[in-house]
C-alpha cells in the first residue's frame, strides 16, 4: 500500500524521488510515528489514548522553560518525557483502577493538560536558542537526522517489546479477550497501566524532539495530533477492537500520512484540500485492508 | 442413489456439498425430513452439523445441490426468505437483544404497527402473550430478556419462530445449557409443536434425549451421511459406532489412584440449616460439585481460583493458611481453573493454539522478560501430542478449531502449567463423544500424577462414573456429601432439587 502511493506520487511530482525530499519526508513522519508507537500498544489492549496531542504541547513547554529557567539540556530532556510518563501513568491509573472508559480518562487528560500549558506559558511562547538542546531536534548522526536515529530506535524497542516478551503476550491477551487473560492469570491492571505510561513517555519524547526542532515551544502544540497518530495504527493494520495488529504496521501507516502531506505539498494542493484527500486515503486504506484480510481468511 | 421422495417430505436436500477453501466440509450429503416428525441430527464435533444447517437456513450457499420444501425447489436462499417460508433455527448462542423486552425480541423485524414505521404496543404485547401462553411456561412479555435465566430466553426464540408461523424449526444443543429440570420443560414444549403440526430438527450430543423425543435420526460424520434410521430400530452403540466409525465404550475410565495428602482446605463454607461446611482435596483425588444450574457451584469455584473474593470460610493450601485475591495469586499457588464458557472466558480466540496455552505460565518461560521461543515451541508441541489436539499448526488461531478441540486448548493450558489442584467447570460441555474420552483419560492422567480436580458438571453419570466424592449444592450451600460407592443418582437429584428439608 505504502509502495502504490509512493509510485503515485512520484508520478505525479517529479520533486518527490530526490533523496533530500525522502529524507525529509521519514523526518517529518518520525514525530507522528514516535507518537503513534506508544497508540500501538494502548490500541492493542482495546484502549485509545486522546490525550497525546496535549501531552505533546505541555511536555515541550516544560522542556523549553526548565532550559530558560537554566537547566542543562540533559534535565530538561528527562524533565519533558518525565512529565509525559505521569501523565500517561495517571492514565493508566485511573483506567484500571478507577474502571472508567479510555475514552473519557484520556479526553480529560487532553484537556487538562492543555490547560496546565497554558498556565504555565500564560498563552506566550517560549523561545530557546539552547544549541545543544536543539541538536535532538537538528542534528544528525552521520548520515541520519536525529529524529529518525530516535524513530527507529524506539521502534525496534517497541518491537521487542511486543514480539519477544512477556509483556507483549499479555498485552495481546488483554486485548483479545481482558477477562480470559484475567483468568488466565495476567495481571491486567499492571501491564494495561505501563501501555498508557509508555504512550505518555513517548508523546513527552516527541514534545522534547519537536522544541529541539523549532527552536521554541507553544501551548497550542500538537492540536489533532492525536488523530494522526491514530490513524498511522489503524491504516497500519491495528485493529481498534485490540488484540490484532502490530508495530511494524503503524510505521507503514505513519510513513503513509508523511507521504502523502509531503506528497500534497509538493504538488502545491491547496493547503484546505489536504485534509480532505488525507481523509479519503484513510478509508480507502482501511477498506482495502479489510477486504484483502477477509479474503485471505476465508 | 436417488432419495425416494415421498409426499409427506417437508425438507428434501440432494447432493448437498461444500467447501471452505481445502477444508470439505459437506460431501454429497441427502438429507430428507418428514413434515411433523422430529428428526434428530447428531455427529461428532467438525461432522458438518453447523454448516448443513446453516446452508438449509440460507446463511451459506452450497457449492452444488438441490433443495426442495415440499416438493418444490427452492433457488437463492437467503435468511429472510427461508423465514419468511417458514423455517426458523434456535442457535446455541441466541439471537436475542439483550436490552429489550420479550415481545420486543419475538416480533423484531416484523412488528404490529398502527401506521407503518410506529410500533403497535397493545397489539404486540397481546400476541405475544398468546405465543408464550402456547408454550406452557410463564413469561412476561414486559420482562427483558436479560433478566431472564437461560431455560426462559431459549423459549422466548421458540416464541419468536412461532410468530414467524415456523413449519420447519431447528434447534442446535439446545439442552446445553440447561439443567434436568428445564430440559423436561423444553422437552415438553418440543411435543406440543409436534402435536401442533411443527416439524422439527433436533441437533443434540445427549444420546438419551434422542431416544426421547426423536422419530428418526440422522447422523452425520466428516461431512458425509452415515445413514437414516427410525429410533425405535436403534440402540445407543450402534449410534456411537455409526458416529465415531470406531467402537467407544461411552464410559467412564476411573483410574484407581490413592489418595494422598490434602491438597485444599476450606473452612467456613455455607453448609445446610445454618451449620458450617468444609471442602478438601486431597492429591489425587476427584471431588465433585453436583447441583442444578444456578446452584452456585461456579461461584464458588471461582472465589477459590480468586476470580471473585471469597466472602466465607478459610482456605488452607497444602497445610498453609492462605487468602487469595486475584487469580495470578492463585495460579502461582498452584491452583487452576477451566471455566464454564471456553469462548468468553477460556480463550482468546483471536490468539493461536500456542499463545493460549502458554498464556498461564509465560513469566515462568522467560528468562528476565524475554520470552524463550525454543523452551515454547518445545514444550506446546509435547503437549499438543500428549492430549491429541488436532491442528495443523500451533500457530493456529483457536477460532479456527473445532468445539472438542477447543475445550482440549483450555485443559491444556492448565497441563503445561503444573498446578496441584485444578477446578474442571462443565469440561465436557457441547464436547462430542471422541474428545470427551479423550479429556476424561486426560482427567485419569492428572490425577495419576497426584493432581487433586474438582469437577463441577450438570452430567450426572459423568458425576458418577469419574468422581471419588460427590458434594451436592444447593442454593450455595454445601447441602451434602457422598462417596462414590454410596453414591446414587436419585439421591444426589434430591439434595440437588432441595429436596431434603423433610
Amino acid at each position: 500500500m505504502l509502495i502504490l502511493i509512493c509510485a503515485a506520487v512520484s508520478l505525479l511530482t517529479p520533486r518527490f524521488l530526490t533523496e533530500k525530499n525522502l529524507i525529509n519526508v521519514v523526518r517529518q513522519s518520525s514525530l507522528n510515528g514516535i507518537m503513534a508507537g506508544g497508540m500501538t500498544l494502548v490500541i492493542l489492549t482495546g484502549g485509545i489514548d486522546l490525550s497525546v496531542g496535549s501531552l505533546l504541547a505541555v511536555t515541550s513547554v516544560f522542556a523549553a522553560g526548565t532550559l530558560v529557567d537554566g537547566a542543562s539540556p540533559t534535565q530538561a530532556i528527562l524533565v519533558g518525557v518525565a512529565i509525559g510518563l505521569g501523565f500517561g501513568l495517571a492514565n493508566g491509573l485511573i483506567i484500571t483502577i478507577g474502571d472508567v472508559a479510555p475514552f473519557i480518562v484520556t479526553l480529560g487528560t487532553m484537556t487538562i493538560a492543555r490547560g496546565v500549558a497554558l498556565i504555565y506559558t500564560n498563552g506566550a511562547p517560549i523561545v530557546t536558542a539552547n544549541a545543544d538542546f536543539r541538536y535532538i531536534g537538528r542534528g544528525s548522526f552521520g548520515p541520519l537526522p536525529m529524529p529518525i536515529l530516535i524513530l527507529l530506535i524506539v521502534y525496534v524497542l517497541v518491537y521487542l517489546l511486543l514480539n519477544r516478551t512477556t509483556l507483549g503476550g499479555y498485552l495481546y491477551a488483554i486485548g483479545g479477550n481482558q477477562e480470559a487473560a484475567r483468568l488466565s492469570g495476567v495481571p491486567v491492571k499492571v501491564c494495561k497501566t505501563i501501555a498508557y505510561a509508555i504512550s505518555g513517555l513517548l508523546a513527552g519524547l516527541t514534545g522534547v524532539i519537536l522544541t529541539a526542532r523549532l527552536g521554541s515551544a507553544q501551548p497550542n502544540l500538537g492540536v489533532g495530533d492525536e488523530l494522526d497518530a491514530i490513524a498511522a495504527v489503524v491504516i497500519g493494520g491495528t485493529s481498534l477492537a485490540g488484540g490484532r495488529g502490530g508495530i511494524i504496521g503503524t510505521l507503514v501507516g505513519a510513513l503513509i500520512i508523511g507521504v502523502l502531506s509531503n506528497g500534497l505539498n509538493l504538488m502545491n494542493v491547496n493547503a484546505y484540500y489536504q485534509p480532505i484527500v488525507k481523509g479519503a486515503v484513510i478509508l480507502i486504506a482501511i477498506l482495502v485492508d479489510r477486504r484483502v484480510r477477509a479474503t485471505s481468511a476465508a | 442413489m436417488g432419495i425416494v421422495t415421498t409426499s409427506s417430505d417437508i425438507l428434501e436436500m440432494r447432493g448437498v456439498s461444500k467447501c471452505f477453501s481445502t477444508a470439505v466440509a459437506l460431501d454429497q450429503v441427502d438429507f430428507s425430513v418428514r413434515q411433523g416428525e422430529v428428526h434428530a441430527l447428531i455427529g461428532e464435533n467438525g461432522a458438518g452439523k453447523s454448516t448443513l444447517i446453516k446452508i438449509l437456513s440460507g446463511a451459506y450457499q452450497p457449492d452444488s445441490g438441490g433443495f426442495s420444501l415440499d416438493g418444490k425447489p427452492v433457488l437463492h436462499r437467503s435468511p429472510a426468505l427461508m423465514q419468511r417460508l417458514g423455517i426458523s433455527v434456535i442457535y446455541q448462542e441466541l439471537n436475542l437483544v439483550p436490552h429489550l423486552s420479550v415481545a420486543r425480541n419475538i416480533f423484531l423485524g416484523h412488528e404490529p404497527v398502527v401506521v407503518p414505521g410506529v410500533i403497535d404496543f397493545q397489539t404486540m404485547h397481546r400476541r405475544a402473550a398468546e405465543l408464550v401462553s402456547q408454550l406452557g411456561v410463564p413469561i412476561s412479555t414486559h420482562a427483558l430478556v436479560t433478566e431472564l435465566g437461560i431455560a426462559e430466553q431459549q423459549l422466548v426464540e421458540v416464541a419468536k419462530a412461532l410468530s414467524y408461523q415456523v413449519r420447519l424449526l431447528v434447534m442446535d444443543e439446545p439442552t446445553a445449557p440447561l439443567s434436568e429440570h428445564e430440559a423436561e420443560t423444553l422437552f415438553d414444549v418440543v411435543r406440543r409443536l409436534r402435536d401442533r403440526g411443527v416439524t422439527v430438527i433436533y441437533i443434540s450430543h445427549r444420546l438419551e434425549e434422542i431416544f426421547r423425543l426423536a422419530d428418526r435420526v440422522t447422523v452425520l460424520r466428516d461431512g458425509r451421511v452415515v445413514g437414516t434410521r427410525m429410533v425405535h430400530e436403534v440402540e445407543k452403540d450402534d449410534l456411537v459406532r455409526m458416529m465415531v466409525g470406531r467402537d467407544i465404550k461411552e464410559h467412564h475410565p476411573k483410574a484407581e489412584v490413592e489418595p494422598g495428602e490434602v491438597l485444599l482446605r476450606v473452612r467456613g463454607l455455607p453448609g445446610r440449616d445454618g451449620e458450617t461446611a468444609e471442602l478438601t482435596i486431597r492429591a489425587g483425588e476427584i471431588v465433585a460439585l453436583a447441583g442444578l444450574v444456578g446452584s452456585g457451584r461456579t461461584e464458588l469455584a471461582r472465589r477459590l481460583f480468586g476470580a471473585e473474593t471469597l466472602k466465607t470460610g478459610a482456605m488452607e493450601l497444602k497445610g498453609q493458611t492462605i487468602a487469595i485475591r486475584s487469580t495470578r495469586q492463585a495460579i502461582r499457588a498452584g491452583i487452576g481453573m477451566v471455566p464454564e464458557d471456553r469462548k468468553t472466558q477460556g480463550l482468546i480466540l483471536d490468539r493461536s493454539v500456542s499463545d493460549n496455552i502458554t498464556l498461564p505460565i509465560l513469566g515462568r518461560l522467560s528468562r528476565g522478560s524475554f520470552i524463550r521461543r525454543g523452551l515454547i515451541r518445545d514444550l506446546v508441541s509435547n503437549i499438543i501430542r500428549e492430549i491429541d489436539i488436532r491442528v495443523f499448526s500451533a500457530r493456529q488461531a483457536v477460532r479456527t478449531l473445532s468445539g472438542g478441540n477447543q475445550q482440549k486448548v483450555t485443559l491444556a493450558k492448565w497441563l503445561a502449567g503444573q498446578c496441584d489442584v485444578l477446578i474442571l467447570d462443565e469440561p465436557t460441555r457441547g464436547v462430542d463423544v471422541g474428545a470427551r474420552a479423550e479429556i476424561y483419560q486426560v482427567i485419569g492422567k492428572l490425577v495419576q500424577e497426584g493432581k487433586g480436580i474438582l469437577l463441577i458438571s450438570s452430567d450426572l453419570p459423568e458425576v458418577l462414573g469419574l468422581s471419588d466424592r460427590i458434594i451436592v449444592v444447593y442454593g450455595g450451600r454445601l447441602v451434602a456429601e457422598f462417596t462414590r460407592r454410596d453414591a446414587v443418582a436419585e439421591t444426589i437429584i434430591r439434595f440437588a432439587s432441595g429436596a431434603f428439608e423433610d
